[in-house]
């Protein structure tokens, strides 16, 4: 089968160009852009971010991870009894209802999100409904706490549906055993299950975490101005200031993180795989 | 016990679909909404549904939301599926290479992937427009497709290739009569993985396309700040319908397959 591997040429080529070219030129616009079409070699763009005296700049990554990582375990905590309670229903509902969490994702997320708005403005549907039965209003709009909304009504599909996947490949007569040797569930549960399915919980975290701290686009809506997240500053640099140096530098940190979070992750799936083994 | 469990769980559900649905419950009923004022329900109305197909902005919108899809999509599924044979076809070391450099817009940020494709057509000279946009839809597709398509090369039977070969076949003709058959079903769920994902982007095309050149999500987008026109609301609720009918003729269609055998 030799010869079939230049169908992969066409590929190789697009790949060199459109893959692998933006991202050592986005490298390169980092460490050697000046503006206005000024090239020579300059650390200015990372030494501005990493300015520990006025860390204004690493406050809003600080932010974006702590509103991911809370927004991350809100979708754990909601998720995997969603899941769980998924993965014990009769198989013929059980792919209804899986569907059915699939299919608002098929409506555009920019619309969604701006729906809530109509939903949690101060004087939308929610608290008019709130103080018509002489209840409190809640004002969440424009906070920390909306972008962190915002996070767990988009993201919360993908923390549910790895983990449900684990959950309906769990051996039943694991769980049977663990009955017949006396466990009540709450054990079983800690035990057998729950051990079993942190692969699906692993990859619930990474697909939630990931687009959650690199969004721009929910903060702007629901959390304003004043909540930007490294997003929003990474957008702003191209398309408002500018200043694409500094963008590309901010753009290089962001990726690297990424890279050492899922080389974290991955280790440590190893490491279970490998422990699975061994048990 | 065992009712009270059975209640919690119900009730539970219930209101994790109440919180993923009540956005959407919102848009389909404020699109019959007589007033145009979001929050204030006007009466009953089909106007939104009318004027929507007079608005030239979200028709062009549409237009361009489509054509980039289909075209990305098309593309999209027959480099990828050209290269994933390739691919399989290769030594381990230039396997594992190809591999990685495909996992590297899916990993990405789509605001990197974004940001750096945009420098790159500053870079290269390429005018911000459609076609910088169906090049950027191509990048982030394609791996989608060989990342479906190589599962079913691996299950494939590796002699029936050769066996092909040694009947007469001609590479191409192998290729197209004995491993393509075997693929299909990949290649069609790349495909259409391609496609909705070209419809639902947002990031990506927001940093690759120029002035006067909108999808629908950047019609959205800029739409916020001034306010979303209840005929976006229409168009929404028609494309949710039209995507909940196509799933369920799905579902049902393969649910009876299933049955049959």
């Amino acid at each position: 089968m030799k010869k079939a591997s230049y169908t992969a040429l066409p590929y190789g080529i697009y790949a060199l160009i459109f893959i692998l070219a933006p991202i050592i030129l986005i490298l390169f616009y980092s460490l050697f852009y000046r503006g206005d079409s000024d090239f020579a070699f300059t650390l200015e763009h990372f030494i501005r971010f990493f300015n520990f005296k006025e860390p204004v700049y690493m406050e809003v990554l600080l932010r974006s991870i702590k509103t991911a990582l809370i927004s991350t375990i809100i979708c754990l905590f909601l998720g995997y009894p969603m899941a769980f309670i998924l993965s014990r229903m009769k198989p013929s509902t059980r792919g209804i209802v899986s569907f059915l969490f699939v299919l608002p994702m098929w409506m555009n997320f920019l619309l969604r999100t701006y729906a809530w708005m109509t939903l949690l403005e101060n004087t939308g549907v929610i608290n008019t409904l709130l103080s018509s039965i002489g209840l409190p209003t809640i004002n969440i709009m424009y906070t920390e706490g909306a972008v962190i909304f915002g996070n767990v009504y988009n993201f919360l599909p993908f923390m549910i549906l790895p983990i449900y996947n684990v959950l309906t490949r769990i051996d039943k007569s694991v769980i049977e055993a663990s009955e017949d040797l006396g466990a009540n569930f709450p054990k079983t549960f800690l035990r057998v299950i729950f051990p079993l399915s942190l692969p699906g919980v692993s990859s619930g975290i990474t697909m939630t975490f990931m687009p959650a701290v690199t969004t721009f686009i929910i903060s702007k809506l629901l959390g304003g101005g004043q909540n930007a997240q490294i997003g929003d500053l990474i957008e702003k640099q191209f398309k408002s200031v500018g200043d694409w140096g500094f963008g590309s530098a901010l753009s290089v940190i962001l990726m690297v993180m990424i890279l050492i979070a899922m080389g974290i992750v991955n280790k440590y799936e190893k490491e279970q795989s490998a422990g699975g083994v061994l048990l | 016990m065992k009712k009270l469990s059975k209640i919690l769980k119900s009730s539970y559900s219930a209101l994790v679909f109440l919180f993923l649905y009540a956005p959407i419950v919102v848009l389909i009923v404020f699109s019959f909404n007589e007033s145009k004022s979001r929050g204030n329900w006007g009466g009953f109305s089909l106007k939104w549904y009318e004027s929507l197909f007079h608005n030239s902005e979200i028709m062009e919108a549409l237009f361009n939301t489509f054509l980039i899809a289909v075209l990305a999509s098309l593309i999209a599924t027959v480099l990828g599926t050209m290269a994933a044979i390739g691919i399989n076809s290769m030594n381990k070391a230039l396997q594992s290479l190809f591999m990685n450099v495909t996992y590297l817009p899916v990993l990405n940020a789509d605001i990197v992937t974004g940001v750096s494709l945009l420098i790159l057509f500053m870079f290269l000279g390429i005018p911000l427009g459609r076609v910088s946009l169906l090049l950027a839809h191509i990048t982030f597709n394609t791996p989608y497709v060989i990342l479906s398509v190589m599962p079913k090369l691996k299950q494939m039977n590796k002699h029936a290739y050769e066996a092909a070969l040694d009947l007469g076949c001609t590479p191409l003709m192998a290729i197209i009569k004995v491993v393509i058959p075997e693929i299909l079903p990949g290649v069609i769920t790349g495909a259409i993985l391609a496609f909705t994902l070209s419809i639902d982007d947002f990031v990506i095309s927001f940093f690759t396309t120029g002035a006067g050149v909108n999808t629908l999500s950047i019609t959205i987008y800029s739409m916020v700040r001034r306010g979303i026109k209840p005929e976006i609301n229409a168009l929404s609720s028609i494309m949710f319908v039209v995507v909940l009918l196509l799933l369920v003729v799905v579902n049902i269609r393969s649910s009876k397959d299933i049955r049959k055998n």
